[in-house]
Formats: structure tokens, sequence, C-alpha cells
């Protein structure tokens, strides 16, 4: 130690080590983030396909559901409506019979993106949760695979159920919650019925040509 | 010479992570409400640990002193961020369960613990097995709590282990107390905690109970072996009569 001049105890090694690391990290990422985008885009365009099957059935419609889009940037609540919120068409023989789109609710940890598909006469053919970041074995029970909860949307549209029955129970609504996590359904409720009333407002323009058929 | 059988026990048992040094708790808490969570969370922090270990004695030599510890969490996070983006891009499934959690180990105070008092002063091969030995810990200690908790708090164990490693090992999932409606208390953070301290207990327990015996043992080969020596004297003597 003494004595000999050691290059690491010149003041000038640390930052360009620390520099040097930083720079090879850096590097590595970027081939990395390159060499896995376009993997990650196909792999969530999956996602979106098999959340889309989700609440739209195969045998509902006949289209590609990811071709047949109609964008809107009219303001929704937490969603990135600025950069527009797009709706997925279902037709069965031409005829638009459902659209899909994604909402998001605001959880107890979050947001929590939720695939919805309303029918073109604005009752709900299917909800489910895609992504959230709720309290496994509590508000984990939004998503299907737990409970059988999210299902009870199905069917049902803002002329059979008035504004305050789309509530939880607790909140003099019809929804269950679950016990001991209550924010994360009155969360989802919410969102959905915030959806149905977006649906009603822009019907003519989420259905195109189609609204006045029925 | 280094002892692998003396890094193994280290890592496992006589120097576990969570247990003994009682590093990582924040994860641990965290994800511990079932044992599957728990596994995966475990094998994901095991990668980490492995491969920083790994790249951190491959490093140790460049590394001064004075910046270490900014260059070991460069290191970590980059390591977790390739990691996170390998598994979405290829095994999107397993991400789609465990990418909330990954981002979480960099924060993962026992791998900087493991980077800077193991592999920055150990060559490859020990360092890679006390990565390797210390994440087996973490991992057992974290299926124990996420077992226990999941038997008592929703009478399940090993839920939706299917999702985590594949079809095949469905047969992990149990539901072990049929109509069990559950106790809320030890899947909150709350029940977390006293799950933890009962796990620390019994293993404080079973290594003092190894200690006593390993005690009356050696009281007892300390009087096999002071009789024999009278048996000597004994028969010594019965030659000089």
């Amino acid at each position: 130690m003494s004595g000999s001049v050691d290059i690491k105890q010149k003041m000038a090694y640390h930052p360009l080590l620390l520099g040097g690391i930083a720079l090879i990290a850096g590097a590595m990422l970027v081939f990395a983030d390159a060499g896995t985008r376009d993997q990650i885009a196909e792999r969530q365009a999956e996602d979106l396909r098999a959340s889309l099957t989700q609440v739209v059935a195969d045998h509902e419609h006949d289209n590609k559901l990811l071709e047949d889009t109609v964008v809107l940037h009219a303001p929704l609540e937490f969603s990135d409506y600025e950069n527009g919120i797009t709706f997925y068409r279902a037709r069965l023989q031409g005829k638009v019979v459902a659209v899909s789109f994604q909402v998001i609710a605001m959880g107890y940890s979050g947001a929590i993106n939720i695939m919805m598909s309303v029918r073109s006469n604005g009752s709900i053919m299917g909800v489910r949760v895609i992504s959230h970041a709720e309290t496994p074995g509590l508000g984990d029970k939004i998503e299907v695979a737990k409970s059988t909860w999210i299902d009870h949307f199905s069917g049902l549209s803002l002329e059979e159920q008035s504004s305050a029955q789309w509530a939880v129970k607790k909140d003099g609504g019809a929804f269950d919650q679950f016990s001991g996590a209550t924010i994360t359904p009155r969360a989802v409720v919410r969102a959905v019925h915030k959806g149905l009333l977006y649906f009603k407002a822009h019907r003519a323009e989420i259905l195109g040509e189609d609204a006045t058929d029925d | 010479m280094t002892d692998y059988k003396q890094i193994m026990r280290d890592g496992i048992w006589d120097n576990n992570v969570v247990m003994v040094q009682m590093l990582a708790l924040c994860p641990l808490l965290a994800v511990t409400s079932t044992a599957t969570n728990g596994l995966g969370m475990g094998l994901a922090t095991t990668a980490v640990m492995l491969t920083s270990n790994i790249v951190v004695s491959a490093l140790r030599n460049i590394i001064s002193q004075e910046v270490r510890i900014p260059v070991f969490i460069l290191l970590i996070a980059t390591i977790v961020t390739l990691i996170d983006l390998g598994m979405n891009a290829f095994m999107h499934d397993l991400h789609k369960v465990l990418g909330l959690f990954i981002p979480l180990i960099v924060t993962n105070c026992c791998i900087l613990a493991r980077a800077e008092s193991f592999a920055s002063r150990q060559s490859l091969l020990p360092s890679a097995m006390d990565g390797l030995m210390m994440g087996a810990g973490f991992t057992l200690a974290l299926v124990v709590l996420g077992g226990v908790r999941e038997i008592i708090g929703s009478g399940t164990l090993f839920a939706n282990a299917a999702l985590l490693l594949g079809d095949s090992f469905s047969f992990l999932d149990m539901q072990l107390l049929d109509h069990y409606r559950g106790f809320l208390l030890m899947v909150l953070p709350s029940g977390g905690f006293l799950a933890l301290g009962f796990l620390l207990a019994g293993k404080s327990w079973l290594d003092h109970r190894q200690a006593d015996r390993a005690l009356v043992a050696a009281k007892a080969a300390r009087i096999a072996a002071i009789n024999a020596m009278d048996d000597e004297d004994d028969l010594a003597g019965g030659d000089r009569t």
C-alpha cells in the first residue's frame, strides 16, 4: 500500500470507473431493450387479443377485432384519453354487435385495467380485469381466476339499474364488496359505470353507421 | 481452500438471510401471502443474487473501495432490468405473475449485502455458490412463511402454482381445509409479522435444542472418557498389586 502509487488511489480513477460501468450498463440496457422490444410488443398484442376474447366470445363475431377500431378523445376518468380510447368493434355479418374498450379504475394500490364489452343495445356483454396491483387474497377477487364476482356485470345496463345501484352494497348499491376490501370493488363498479355512461354519450360515434339500425 | 459445504450451510441455515441476518424483510412480508408468490419471488431473487455475485466477483479487482457501493447498486439494477426485460419477452406468462415483484428486487438489501461482504472478497466459484445458497435460503424462508400464512389465511397451499410453474405442477395446488372461511389477519401484513415472529422463534428453538443435545453428547463423551481412564487406572492398579 505505502510507497507504490496504486492506480486505484488516483482521484480520477473513481469517477472514471463509475462512468465506465454506467456506460457499459447503459449500453447493455439499450441492446436488451432493442432486442426485446418487438417481442414484448407482440406479447402485449397477444395479451390484448386474449383479453378481448374474454369479453367477446369467438362465436359472437366474425371479424378481426384488432382491425376494426374507432378512437375517441372525449374525456373519461383516469383514462389516457388524450392519446385516445380505442374501441374494438365486434361484427356479425357486417353488423356491429358489440364494442370492447378499456376503462381504468383507481383501486387500493394504483390503476386497475379493465376490459369491458358493451352490446349495441347498451347492455354489458362482459367485464374482465386485465391487470391490477391489489392486495393478494383481498382485492384480487376481482380476477375471474379467483372469484366469479366480475361476472355479475354481464347483462346489466344503465336502464336496468339506476345510478344509485351502481355501487357496492356498503354504499347502498347492488354489488357485493369483499371482506377486508371495499375500495377495490367500489373502484371497479365506478369505472364500469363510467364506461357505460361514456358508451351512451358517444354511442353514435362508437357504433358508426350502425347506430341507427336498432 | 474454500469450504463449499460451509457456504451451503451458511446460506440455507446458519446465516439465513431472513432468519439470521434479518434482511430483506420488506419483500418478504409483501409477497408471502401465498406459498406460490413466495416461491416465485424466491426464485427470481436467487437468479439476481447469483448473477450479481458472479459479476461483482469478476470485477472485484478493478472496483475501488471508495465507489464500490454505487457500482454495486448500478450492477444490481442493470441485472434486474435485464432479467425483467428478458422474462417479459421470452417467459411472458411467468412475467405476468411475477412482473410486479421483479423491480422490487433492486431494493432488496440482501443482494447488496452479499455483494459487499462476500462476492467482493472471494473468487468466482465460491461467490456463485454463495449467491445460489443465500437465494435458496431466502426462497426457503419465503415458501415456509407463505405456506403457513396461506394455510391459516385461506386454507389452501400452493394455490395457482400452475400459473408459475406450468400445468405439470398443478398437483401442488391443494385445498387443505374445505369450506374454510379464511382468517383474514394472516393475509394482511400484520399476520406476516406474526408468522415471521413464530418462524424465527421456531428456528431459534431448533438451534437451541441442537446445541443442548451437542452439549449433552459432549458431557456423556467426557464422562465415558473419564470412566475409561478410571478403568485403565483400575487395571494399572490391579497390575501393581
